[in-house]
């Protein structure tokens, strides 16, 4: 029985390795409340998953030790037992009693997670449209008029709202060190909230598998003070060259790029399939006209 | 030459050269080899014909053994190309095939005929059954799982492998992004396959309630057959569902319709839900017969009854339920909302609490008992702290909202393999062990078994414990490299190691059926375990047609009071028994079907359609054959001097 001691010696070593803070994983380095949260549940589930380990883990070891062949007399017949209502109730009620625990901490951190963060409500949310390409992200600004590809500055301490969408597969936008995931698909616009309340670098990618290049889709993220966000929007406006929709057919067809800096966003002659989610929407007739534009697009691709 | 460029590997790369090379000499090997020892007759008659429920378990299992060989192959592979940063083994389309093979093969021609060929030797078994309720039905499920698990092995070497993932998700495996014909073998070849399965649900189910013995009542099935029972339910609740959605997908690609298009109202997400409404009770398809496995020899092997029958039955019936209205948990980030998110949550979690009763159950088996460590239970032993791990994992994946940050992750992979390896896996090892005497009449080594053992359940932790970890450092799933940047590097590598100690493990498991078919004793009786139900009260290997008598039953483990109370499980007199004739048709016609389908994915409608009329010309066929061919009669002489021989050479 030597594995199941280095197994739980090997839980016990993660654990702590998890939680502590030498080098700490992604997902529990949070650098914004959002990924703060999902951290903080993550990290009581897994105290809470430890426990239930140990108990079952303890109980299993003590019955192979106790009741093995070879430590009882040879006529010992085991007894013939049916079952017990009063032992079967106890252990179906405490299952329940955890799951119904954390089906409260579940609704309640998605109900955080899904909003815009405590706090903040009375800010204005920064809205940024990231869509996917193969294999890269567009990052329009519709509010500063410009786009950038596979980098994104935020400022901190101000709500961002992602919307996400795809000109191909589904997509999985995820920084992990702000909040969860969520998909970007062809024919619906979701909405990401998420908020970064210290400055630093950061990594984000596509998570979601989306063909031969999907390795690569990985993108920076900057999260600088209100005024250095200001000074950055500026200076990409000096800088950049306007994006022309020629430019933009040219850039959907390269397989990777660089990061990238424009003037104006796609937006404006490519608009995101807000919408047209579902087919309920269809009957709305602007909606229609959405999407024909859309397949339009696709087509010009 | 236009004509067979179609067939050309689109990615061709040595490796795959040389398995067309090597795949050309094994099939010119068994040809040989048949001819030399002529064999093609006995082929034929005793197994491709057969109707034997207990042969085409056999086959069933044998197939699977292969495809688990495939599997691991392709396992190992990935393994070595993620073993250290910006690795160049395998290039991203090579990888993304492997993986997707990996997946399919794994669940569909691995698990799935594992299961059927475990559910076809003793299903009928345990109930004292004399086959099954139709048994030219079953040669036809298999034949069409074969020729499924055929048609999508010969993809790599013939026109290209599937890339999308085993889920094919569109709108990635649409046309348009996977312009190979790879996703259309995936297409095909589940479709056939599950049609042959959907065939298995209606036969096993009709068996299980019309089939059982005298006085052999639902409540005291045992815990196996309740398995299967309610595993077939799943079956034929799910299958016609995947079905539509694989007809679905394959028009799409084949003949240009919109079903999960982007753009002109196709939904791509549709068949995201559709293929999880299915995918989601396919893995318990998968665990609850390991759950009737493991009740049988956790019960065998502590000397004791089953600990809580009744909620054991009552569990198993909540899962199947459950299992049914869980599907969206798989696509948390979709971003369908709060509540919808939710609902799905709390279902989810909810099938932990059946599930944590199995534990119970089955720990309370072991207190009181008198345990034995034979390999068969051993690998369930191995079972519960293991599971436990992914079982805890996968509540902690059901909510929702900390989902977001497991999603697309190898914490994700760490969890599936965490309850599908000593789930069902441990579960199919630990039965063909403890059958295997049944099948064939002598036992495997048990000290080659325990090393094979140790070996797997050690090197299986060391394989999947760090992907937990890389998981929570970012590291998404199904991604064919990383930079050394990101610090996956130590653990990938500790991870690839781990890999070549379970392929080690299983290598010595194929060694020791090698071994043991050569030198284990043939003179093992029929109870080799001194175990409790049915099927061990008749001679091993079992005569062709089960029960010389049919057996009256009168409590859930019959067979054990039988030996212990002195019940008479035999009261009957030996009288003529009717048998179902071999058929060379479910072959032939699954042959003309892997043909129909081999033109389908190459686009030559002709051939498509002949084939069609070819498949009902068979059908057409057996409703006129029917009339004439009434089966065989063994006569009581025979049934004496084969029982006597049979009984006579045990005991």
């Amino acid at each position: 029985m030597k594995m199941k001691w280095t197994l739980l010696a090997l839980i016990f070593a993660v654990a702590t390795a998890l939680t502590g803070c030498e080098n700490p994983l992604a997902v529990f380095d949070p650098k914004g409340p959002q990924a703060a949260t999902l951290s903080d549940t993550i990290i009581l589930t897994i105290w809470i998953m430890l426990a239930i380990c140990v108990v079952v883990t303890v109980a299993f070891i003590y019955m192979l030790v106790k009741y093995r062949a070879s430590k009882q007399s040879k006529d010992y017949e085991p007894p013939h037992i049916e079952g017990s209502a009063v032992v079967e109730t106890i252990w179906t009620a405490i299952p329940i009693i955890i799951v119904a625990f954390l089906s409260i901490v579940t609704v309640v951190s998605l109900k955080d997670v899904e909003a815009t963060p405590k706090g903040y409500e009375n800010k204005e949310p920064l809205v940024i449209y990231a869509s996917s390409s193969n294999w890269k992200w567009h990052f329009s600004y519709p509010e500063e008029n410009i786009e950038t590809v596979n980098y994104v500055y935020v400022p901190t301490d101000r709500p961002l709202e992602f919307k996400l969408y795809s000109y191909g597969p589904i997509s999985s936008f995820w920084i992990p060190q702000l909040g969860g995931q969520k998909y970007a698909m062809a024919d619906m616009v979701t909405t990401l909230h998420l908020l970064a309340d210290e400055p630093g670098e950061m990594w984000g990618r596509n998570s979601n598998f989306s063909g031969k290049g999907s390795a690569h889709q990985l993108f920076d993220v900057q999260a600088v003070s209100p005024a250095e966000f200001e000074e950055w929007v500026e200076e990409a406006k000096a800088k950049s060259e306007p994006l022309t929709e020629e430019k933009f057919d040219e850039l959907l067809k390269t397989e990777h790029v660089g990061r990238q800096t424009f003037i104006g966003t796609h937006l404006e002659f490519s608009p995101a399939p807000e919408g047209s989610h579902n087919m309920d929407d269809m009957e709305n007739k602007e909606d229609m006209e959405d999407m024909e534009d859309m397949n339009h697009d696709m087509d010009h691709k | 030459m236009e004509f067979f460029e179609r067939f050309a590997v689109p990615h061709p790369s040595f490796a795959i050269y040389a398995s067309m090379v090597g795949i050309a000499l094994t099939s010119l090997a068994i040809v040989v080899g048949l001819t030399y020892f002529k064999k093609w007759g006995y082929l034929w008659r005793e197994w491709i014909t057969t109707v034997d429920h207990k042969r085409i378990g056999i086959m069933y299992i044998l197939a699977a053994l292969i495809m688990l060989l495939r599997g691991l192959v392709d396992a190992v592979m990935l393994r070595a190309q993620l073993a250290i940063p910006d690795n160049t083994i395998l290039d991203s389309q090579h990888y993304n095939e492997v993986f997707s093979a990996h997946g399919v093969i794994m669940i569909m021609f691995m698990a799935m005929p594992f299961l059927f060929g475990l559910m076809n030797i003793v299903t009928p078994l345990q109930i004292g059954a004399r086959d099954v309720a139709f048994p030219r039905l079953n040669a036809i499920s298999f034949w069409l799982f074969f020729m499924g698990a055929m048609l999508f092995n010969i993809a790599f070497v013939v026109g290209g492998a599937p890339d999308a993932g085993w889920t094919s998700y569109f709108p990635l495996a649409s046309e348009e992004f996977s312009p190979s014909v790879g996703t259309n073998y995936y297409m095909m070849s589940l479709q056939l396959s599950g049609l042959g399965t959907l065939m298995t649900g209606i036969n096993f189910l009709t068996t299980i309630f019309r089939m059982r013995a005298p006085g052999l009542k639902l409540m005291q099935l045992p815990m196996f057959t309740w398995a299967m029972l309610v595993t077939n339910v799943l079956i034929i609740a799910v299958f016609p569902l995947f079905a539509v959605a694989l007809a679905f997908g394959a028009m799409d690609r084949m003949f240009g319709t919109q079903f999960f298009t982007i753009g002109n109202g196709g939904m791509d997400m549709m068949w995201a839900n559709l293929f999880w409404v299915w995918g989601h009770p396919e893995v318990y398809i998968l665990i609850l017969p390991a759950f009737g496995i493991y009740s049988e020899i956790i019960s065998t092997f502590a000397r004791r009854n089953l600990y809580g029958y009744k909620s054991m039955v009552a569990s198993m019936v909540a899962i199947t339920i459950l299992s049914l209205v869980v599907w969206a948990h798989h696509f948390y980030t979709m971003g369908q909302g709060v509540l919808a998110n939710s609902i799905f949550s709390i279902a989810t979690m909810a099938i932990a609490v059946p599930t944590g009763i199995k534990i119970f159950n089955w720990l309370a088996t072991l207190r009181k008992g008198k345990i034995e460590f034979t390999t068969p239970m051993l690998w369930s032993l191995a079972f519960i702290p293991t599971f436990l791990i992914g079982g805890v994992t996968g509540v902690m994946l059901a909510m929702a909202s900390a989902d977001f940050q497991y999603h697309n992750t190898m914490f994700l992979v760490a969890h599936f393999h965490y309850t599908i390896i000593p789930g069902v896996v441990y579960a199919f090892i630990a039965g063909l062990i403890y059958w295997w005497p049944k099948m064939f009449g002598f036992m495997l080594n048990e000290k080659i078994g325990k090393v094979s053992f140790w070996l797997v359940a050690i090197f299986f932790n060391v394989t999947f414990f760090p992907m937990f970890i890389t998981g929570l450092d970012g590291q998404a799933r199904r991604m064919y490299t990383y930079s050394e940047e990101t610090g996956f590097g130590p653990l990938n590598l500790i991870a690839s190691i781990g890999a070549i100690g379970l392929a080690l493990g299983f290598i010595v498991l194929a060694y020791n059926i090698y071994w043991s078919t050569r030198y284990m004793p043939r003179n093992i009786g029929s109870d080799p375990w001194n175990a409790r139900s049915l099927e061990w009260s008749i001679p091993s290997p079992v005569p062709v047609y089960n029960f010389a008598t049919l057996p009256h039953v009168k409590s859930s483990q019959a067979f054990w009071d039988a030996k212990t109370k002195g019940h008479n499980l035999f009261p009957d007199k030996v009288e003529e028994i009717h048998m179902p004739n071999n058929s060379g048709v479910p072959f032939i016609m699954c042959v003309i079907f892997f043909i129909g389908a081999f033109s389908l994915i190459f686009d030559m409608i002709p051939l498509a359609i002949a084939s069609l009329i070819g498949v009902f010309a068979c059908m057409a066929y057996r409703s006129f054959e029917a009339n004439h061919d009434h089966g065989y009669h063994i006569h009581v002489k025979e049934i004496e001097e084969t029982e006597e021989r049979l009984r006579g050479a045990n005991k």
